[in-house]
């Protein structure tokens, strides 16, 4: 572990008083891969992505290259949105890179946007971000003062200008086309898709999204080339990618890790442990949407896209949430649900009732009020949202926040049924009256 | 689409607010995009996104005041009543729910005597719970006007609040109440921020809601 590559946060781990500064950028290699790129043609550099094997960072872990190649030849203009919209519950990997290493970002879009011929790229930055917002800003404006943005960028005849948009809290807005509406001046509502923002997206153009982190790579790739990217790690989880730690650990934080150690090592080796010495009794491997793990079943297993995928659940944006043995599952899950039931932009009614539904079920079991009933209902609810309740999900709805919202019961009625159990009066003891209610 | 200068829309705004609505139009290539960049400029006219401010961006932008009403009432940060001087915005969802954060609010509606989701009677305060705020690895995670503190223990956020009231801070800087109030952090923030909030309105320059701390 000791040799993975920081490619992401080696500047700001080197620099630490002011990785996010011009003039610290370029004496660490800044915009020298933008120099280089302007020798080559912008389908060269794409290929340089495409060759990287790099997935999406975001949490859906597309493969960016493919993605590129679904912009159709000849409508013009294009453009370019960077999801700064990071808002799944755990996540602040792309906060970091924003806040400490801008430039790093700023460079991968003038490469991006010259690969992909788009001369107008907007940053969408959640509103709760505006830290974020004004390094990222500041590192524009020095941009384009140095040259690097703007007119005939360094001589070259491209064109580029970048613009910062905020967002105004609302999770939904991480969701590419809802993304894409909130940036339109509207509601942030997921479109049904296709068509797909790379055919018709902002403003109808063939626009591609992708999000901070995968694009603030790209600099390393134009520098080191995309095959060098795509020997790093596992490969079908190339790269290094960086993790966001919390929950009961004892060093939450992000770490730059190369995909491949196992669950175990992540929590004991680089998170330290848990606290006071104390069990884990679950964890989500990838944000709020994603279905927990438990150490009796994954501990061992290794942190890659493919792997997790096949024990049911996902890496998402990479967060990571520790639940030690202290936990009331149930409570956890409440307040996992409670958030899409606010979150849930109501457009499809199974996800705008149905997780207010199970938010409320969740409530009154916790309390004390729940029925016996309501555990076939909760999965009875989950099920018109996401029917098969299997996975990866199938939905009833336009995008998968309904689905993300049953990730946390089909977690605890896997795992933890006996502890939902045991707060519904008149349940237990009493195994043999299980699902024979009558209502 | 209108047809009348930002000067002759929205006369009553300051001369750099009607600059900065300018540029931020321009800023786009559809002007429609600039509902929500200038639904907070309206906050700051305004104290907070009223029927006029309304009104004013539908017309900046050439939509009707429904369309700029729809979008307004979408989005948590928009606030269509009014809202105290410091926005106490307390983090709940699941990571720093783990760490605490239900006494933190707590907390915070004690010693502001505000309950979660109301202001305050002298304006001094709002008080919300929030959803994630991406602040997970310095949870339980608190904003005062967006700025963020991490890491905040129960009173060390009984002491901000009354570091508000007393010391009445006309720029929000957090890294200022970090180092006053804060505890583990996600990451390290590095050099300190000389950037704060002058309104319960996210601090950035081209909206015109950053000040110098």
């Amino acid at each position: 572990m000791t040799d993975t590559p920081l490619i992401l946060t080696g500047r700001m781990t080197e620099h630490r008083d002011d990785s996010h500064r011009l003039e610290t950028y370029e004496a660490s290699g800044g915009y020298v891969a933008l120099r280089a790129a302007f020798g080559m043609e912008p389908a060269d550099v794409a290929a340089i992505v495409k060759a990287s094997n790099i997935r999406g960072r975001g949490g859906a872990g597309f493969p960016t290259g493919v993605k590129w190649g679904f912009l159709p030849a000849q409508t013009r203009p294009r453009y370019l949105v960077i999801n700064g919209d990071e808002s799944e519950p755990g996540t602040f990997k792309d906060r970091q890179l924003l806040e400490r290493d801008p430039h790093q970002l700023v460079e991968g879009i003038v490469l991006s946007s010259y690969a992909l011929d788009v001369h107008h790229a907007i940053v969408y930055i959640r509103g709760e971000y505006p830290k974020a917002a004004r390094r990222v800003q500041r590192a524009i404006d020095e941009a384009y003062d140095k040259g690097y943005l703007g007119t005939n960028i360094l001589g070259s005849g491209f064109d580029l200008d970048v613009t910062v948009h905020l967002g105004a809290g609302a999770y939904i807005c991480g969701e590419e086309t809802a993304l894409l509406n909130s940036l339109e001046g509207r509601r942030g509502e997921p479109r049904i898709k296709p068509p797909f923002p790379a055919v018709a997206g902002l403003y109808a153009k063939p626009t591609i999204v992708n999000n901070v982190e995968t694009i603030s790579n790209v600099p390393w790739m134009v520098l080191n080339g995309g095959d060098a990217y795509a020997t790093i790690g596992p490969e079908t989880s190339a790269g290094t990618r960086l993790f966001s730690l919390s929950g009961h650990v004892v060093r939450p934080g992000n770490y730059e890790i190369v995909m491949g150690m196992t669950w175990r090592e992540l929590f004991y080796e680089l998170g330290g442990g848990i606290p006071d010495g104390r069990d884990i009794k679950c964890w989500i491997p990838g944000g709020a949407s994603a279905p927990w793990f438990v150490p009796e079943e994954h501990i061992d297993i290794p942190v890659t896209i493919d792997d997790t995928g096949r024990h049911g659940s996902m890496l998402g944006s990479g967060a990571v949430v520790v639940m030690d043995e202290t936990t009331n599952v149930v409570a956890a899950a409440h307040r996992i649900v409670k958030f899409f039931a606010h979150e849930s932009c109501g457009q499809c009614t199974p996800c705008r009732e149905g997780t207010t539904w199970l938010e409320r079920m969740l409530w009154r079991i916790l309390h004390g009020e729940g029925r016996p009933l309501d555990l076939d209902m909760l999965l009875d609810v989950c099920d018109n949202i996401s029917p098969g309740l299997r996975w990866p999900p199938a939905q009833t709805t336009i995008c998968p926040l309904g689905p993300s919202a049953v990730s946390p019961i089909r977690s605890i009625m896997t795992h933890f049924r006996d502890e939902v159990e045991a707060m519904i009066p008149g349940l237990r003891p009493a195994p043999d009256r299980e699902g024979a209610d009558v209502g | 689409m209108t047809s009348r200068t930002v000067e002759q829309v929205v006369p009553g705004w300051t001369a750099a607010n009607q600059q900065r609505a300018t540029r931020l139009i321009a800023a786009y290539p559809e002007r429609r995009s600039a509902v929500m960049p200038l639904l907070y400029l309206a906050s700051l006219e305004h104290g907070h996104v009223t029927s006029d401010a309304q009104r004013e961006v539908a017309e900046l932008t050439g939509l009707t005041a429904a369309q700029v009403q729809s979008v307004a009432s979408f989005y948590t940060m928009y606030k269509r009543g009014p809202v105290g001087r410091y926005l106490i915005s307390v983090c709940t969802s699941i990571s720093c729910y783990l760490l605490g954060s239900d006494e933190v609010l707590e907390a915070v509606e004690d010693a502001t005597g505000t309950p979660d989701g109301e202001a305050s009677d002298d304006g001094l305060f709002s008080v919300e719970h929030v959803e994630c705020l991406g602040a997970c690895g310095g949870a339980p995670a608190v904003q005062v006007n967006y700025e963020l503190i991490e890491g905040v223990e129960p009173e060390k956020a009984v002491g901000l609040c009354n570091w508000l009231r007393t010391a009445r801070p006309d720029v929000i800087g957090g890294d200022e109440m970090q180092s006053l109030f804060g505890g583990q952090r996600s990451f390290d923030w590095g050099p300190i921020d000389t950037e704060g909030a002058i309104a319960p309105v996210p601090a950035f320059g081209p909206y015109g809601s950053a000040g110098e701390a």
